[in-house]
């Protein structure tokens, strides 16, 4: 298992390499740039920005001045942000947004997988449908709508919790993390709840039945660790997703993590910033495809390693 | 015995919570729009920006409660005879936050360094008056040559390249501010790192977490510290206007950075007390491009566009935020700007449609041949409504037909600028400082950056010109509204509404002023 982390490791390398490289010559394509304002600088003092950052060179060279860079660590200049370099934009703010995207993934894995397996046992019943009538409209009622309708009512009208920002502290988290949690709670809950029912008719359930096992081991060992599986294969893209920060959560409750500086960065053509999200998010998608896979070793005994 | 410590203790307690009542601080909590781009005054831009740095510093001119400019770091000044050098004399309990005299030198160094081509600096050519000092932005001169020098440590002394008038009017902005130099010498470039900057305005930079907060703390060796009753001011980046409003009203903001259009007649109903809005600084526009045909030599084609837009629709059922209609550039109050309106301003609505109908007929244009016309705005809902209404109204009144075209920001601004727009393009434009040139430069064929229409009329750039260089304000006002007038005859822009500052602000905050410029510094400012 050793060697095969290693191997899947070594081989991301190139898969960075190429998004890299075409990410970065994308964004030069769209029209405009950093230093476009309301009305235009005078020409020499736009010039003398961009040769500051080096904008002036050759695209091609300045592609070897980012590579080198990145070869040590370094990301580069933010251009919108001029006091921060991404690196330190990236070390700010990825706290803010793992921490709410843990919690929020946290949430979403217990409730979504409890409520799917109860769903599964009481397939057709009325708890049944009320459960996946519930997950229904948790996946198609957008984060946009569920968030300022909590602190309308939780913040504004009630008073108990903070509205946005920080500096409630940990009160802070409630209403975001339920708003980032609610969307994969219920789509987590959809997907167990259909590969239990699957499970619970397949043969060695029913061989596990048969030898007399307690229904509680019967679903816990048995059932619970095969059904899993789909539910596995979402999360790993899902928690990506979601611990890089969600843009319409962070901008709503005014959280700093590093969701908005996709977007930002892009509108704002902080070339650089643009970057190093991307190669930031894209090692962060094939780390976590890695423990995908070898959480499916764990969980179905079919798989191996070699 | 056991009651009377008890007693005793209680009372301690309630001791000690009354002096900390007492001597509690006093937190504002200021929604600021966005995260600044930069600290570092020199580097820097836009409004949000400007909020943090006129509460961190104090130039040799200063906003007062109500926007006007007062006297900051200039205990005095004198203008010589043919207006071309400023003598100020620096007051003497003018301090650094870490108590060390704010000097002549401080402010020559500031001067120096933003005009120098390495600082990188967006105002670069803010102080392009200065002798010399656009031949140093432009890499032809040396930084040490600036038009400035120090006399001694509390004269600073200025010379202009030519008369202007309006100089001291535009010491309030913050790229003329002073930096500490011997901070500079030590920190470098990240001098404006929190904990390590040292200002000398009302407050002292404590904390930034990016697009989280902003936190200043007042700056004991203010010179007027003693009226600063604000402790801790944050600023909260709030791009999100339905957000920063909600933080508003759970107690979270004492005031806003604006309101957004939708929420302004449902705050007037249930907070009107809260519901500041007044008019702002700047002009809301429409550009036509005027490099090619049909606009390039139509001047009628171009007056029926602005002749058939209902501008009172607009700012009623549209914005909504009180802004107000106008058929000019500068905006009204402006300093020493003689206050004009166009003959299309007297008529009344009916009479413009139907002029606009004559001149567009005049222009070759009808039912038969009908005009189309493409419409480019950057990607946001207000600014939408308003291009569906104005569409609408061309339509309805002319039979044009208009492509209504939304832009992300950055293809925005680089169609605007670059001229590669097709027709009309949204634009707006926010004074920096008081002056009507800050407007009628914009359309200035012949300097700097192209003018937002590529507006060129060799006899309005003379009247400009001539403007900057006449010392007698009055004079100098009237010129600026005649070369106002040759532009709004030509029509190269349609005006819409002068803008209007929108906030909310809390009944606990006391001392807010609102004024034109837009500026409230939060020494200013009182809260319960």
């Amino acid at each position: 298992m050793f060697s095969y982390t290693l191997r899947r490791l070594f081989g991301a390398i190139p898969t960075l390499f190429v998004i890299l490289t075409i990410a970065f010559f994308m964004i030069r394509l769209a029209p405009g740039g950093p230093f476009d304002r309301d009305h235009p600088l005078p020409a020499e003092v736009k010039a003398n920005i961009e040769k500051t950052y080096h904008l002036d060179e050759p695209l091609v060279m300045q592609y070897g001045r980012y590579l080198g860079g990145i070869l040590q660590g370094d990301f580069g200049p933010s251009f919108k942000y001029r006091d921060y370099s991404v690196n330190d934009l990236i070390y700010q703010g990825f706290p803010y947004s793992l921490s709410l995207g843990l919690a929020g993934i946290l949430i979403a894995g217990v409730v979504g997988i409890s409520s799917g397996v109860f769903a599964a046992l009481r397939q057709n019943s009325s708890t049944d449908f009320m459960v996946m009538g519930l997950a229904m409209t948790g996946i198609t009622i957008p984060n946009f709508v569920v968030a300022p309708v909590l602190i309308l009512f939780f913040a504004v009208t009630l008073r108990w919790l903070p509205a946005g920002g920080t500096v409630g502290g940990w009160t802070s988290y409630i209403l975001p993390v339920i708003s980032l949690a609610l969307p994969p709670t219920a789509y987590i809950a959809r997907l167990t709840r259909g590969s239990m029912i699957e499970v619970l008719r397949s043969n060695f359930v029913r061989t596990a039945r048969a030898k007399g096992m307690p229904e509680r081991v019967v679903l816990l060992r048995h059932a619970l660790k095969a059904g899993l599986m789909p539910v596995v294969s979402y999360l790993g893209p899902a928690i990506a997703g979601i611990i890089t920060g969600s843009v319409v959560i962070e901008q709503i409750f005014g959280i700093p993590g590093i969701g908005r500086y996709f977007v930002q960065g892009a509108l704002n053509r902080d070339y650089l910033l643009v970057m190093g999200i991307v190669v930031f998010y894209g090692s962060l998608i094939i780390v976590l495809n890695l423990l995908v896979d070898l959480v499916y070793g764990f969980l179905d005994p079919r798989v191996r390693y070699d | 015995m056991r009651l009377k410590h008890g007693l005793l203790l209680s009372a301690a307690i309630f001791a000690a919570w009354a002096a900390g009542a007492a001597n509690a601080e006093t937190i504002l909590n200021r929604g600021n729009a966005a995260e600044p781009s930069s600290l570092d005054v020199q580097l820097v831009s836009g409004i949000p920006e400007g909020n943090i740095q006129q509460d961190l510093y104090e130039g040799l001119m200063a906003y007062g409660p109500d926007g006007k400019a007062i006297p900051g770091v200039a205990a005095s000044w004198t203008v010589s005879t043919d207006g071309l050098d400023y003598t100020f004399k620096l007051r003497d309990d003018a301090k650094w936050s870490d108590g060390s005299p704010v000097t002549s030198d401080d402010f020559a160094f500031a001067w120096r360094r933003i005009v120098t081509p390495k600082t990188a600096a967006d105002y670069a050519y803010f102080l392009d008056a200065v002798k010399n000092a656009e031949d140093i932005r432009n890499g032809k001169a040396d930084p040490a040559t600036l038009g400035v020098e120090t006399p001694d440590p509390k004269t600073f002394v200025v010379h202009l390249r030519a008369p202007a008038p309006y100089f001291v009017g535009m010491l309030v902005h913050q790229s003329t501010f002073p930096i500490d130099k011997a901070l500079f010498e030590k920190a470098g470039d990240g001098y404006s790192k929190p904990n390590l900057l040292i200002s000398n305005g009302a407050y002292t930079l404590a904390e930034a977490i990016p697009q989280d907060h902003i936190t200043l703390k007042k700056n004991p060796y203010f010179h007027d510290a003693a009226n600063v009753k604000i402790d801790t001011v944050r600023y909260f980046p709030t791009e999100d206007l339905d957000s920063e409003l909600k933080r508003y009203l759970a107690g979270e903001l004492d005031l806003t950075y604006d309101i957004a259009s939708q929420q302004i007649p449902t705050m007037l109903k249930d907070h009107p007390k809260e519901t500041h809005i007044a008019p702002y600084f700047g002009t809301y526009f429409y550009a036509i491009n005027l490099t090619h045909e049909p606009w390039k030599s139509n001047v009628d084609l171009r007056h029926a566009l602005s002749l058939a837009i209902d501008r009172d629709v607009i700012v009623k059922d549209i914005t909504k935020g009180q802004q107000i209609p106008t058929f000019t550039f500068v905006p009204p109050g402006t300093s020493n700007f003689p206050a004009w309106q166009p003959d299309e301003a007297r008529m009344t609505q009916a009479e413009r449609e139907a002029k606009a109908r004559e001149l567009i007929a005049k222009a070759g244009y009808g039912p038969d041949k009908p005009l189309s016309v493409e419409f480019i705005y950057n990607t946001n809902e207000a600014h939408k409504k308003v291009a569906i209404a104005v569409a609408a109204m061309w339509k309805q009144k002319l039979g044009i037909n208009t492509t209504l075209k939304n832009e992300e920001w950055g293809t925005f601004q680089a169609d605007r600028n670059n001229k590669t727009f097709k027709d009309v393009a949204r634009h707006g434009w926010i004074g920096d400082f008081d002056d009507a040139a800050n407007f009628l430069d914009l359309e200035r064929g012949n300097v700097g950056a192209n003018s937002t229409s590529g507006y060129d009329n060799p006899a309005f750039d003379k009247l400009m010109a001539e403007a900057t260089t006449e010392t007698d304000l009055a004079k100098r006002g009237v010129i600026q509204q005649n070369a106002e007038k040759i532009m709004i005859a030509d029509q190269p822009i349609i005006p819409l509404y002068t803008y209007t500052n929108k906030h909310m602000i809390s009944p606990a905050v006391h001392g807010w002023i609102d004024n034109l410029p837009g500026f409230n510094l939060t020494r200013w400012l009182t809260k319960d």
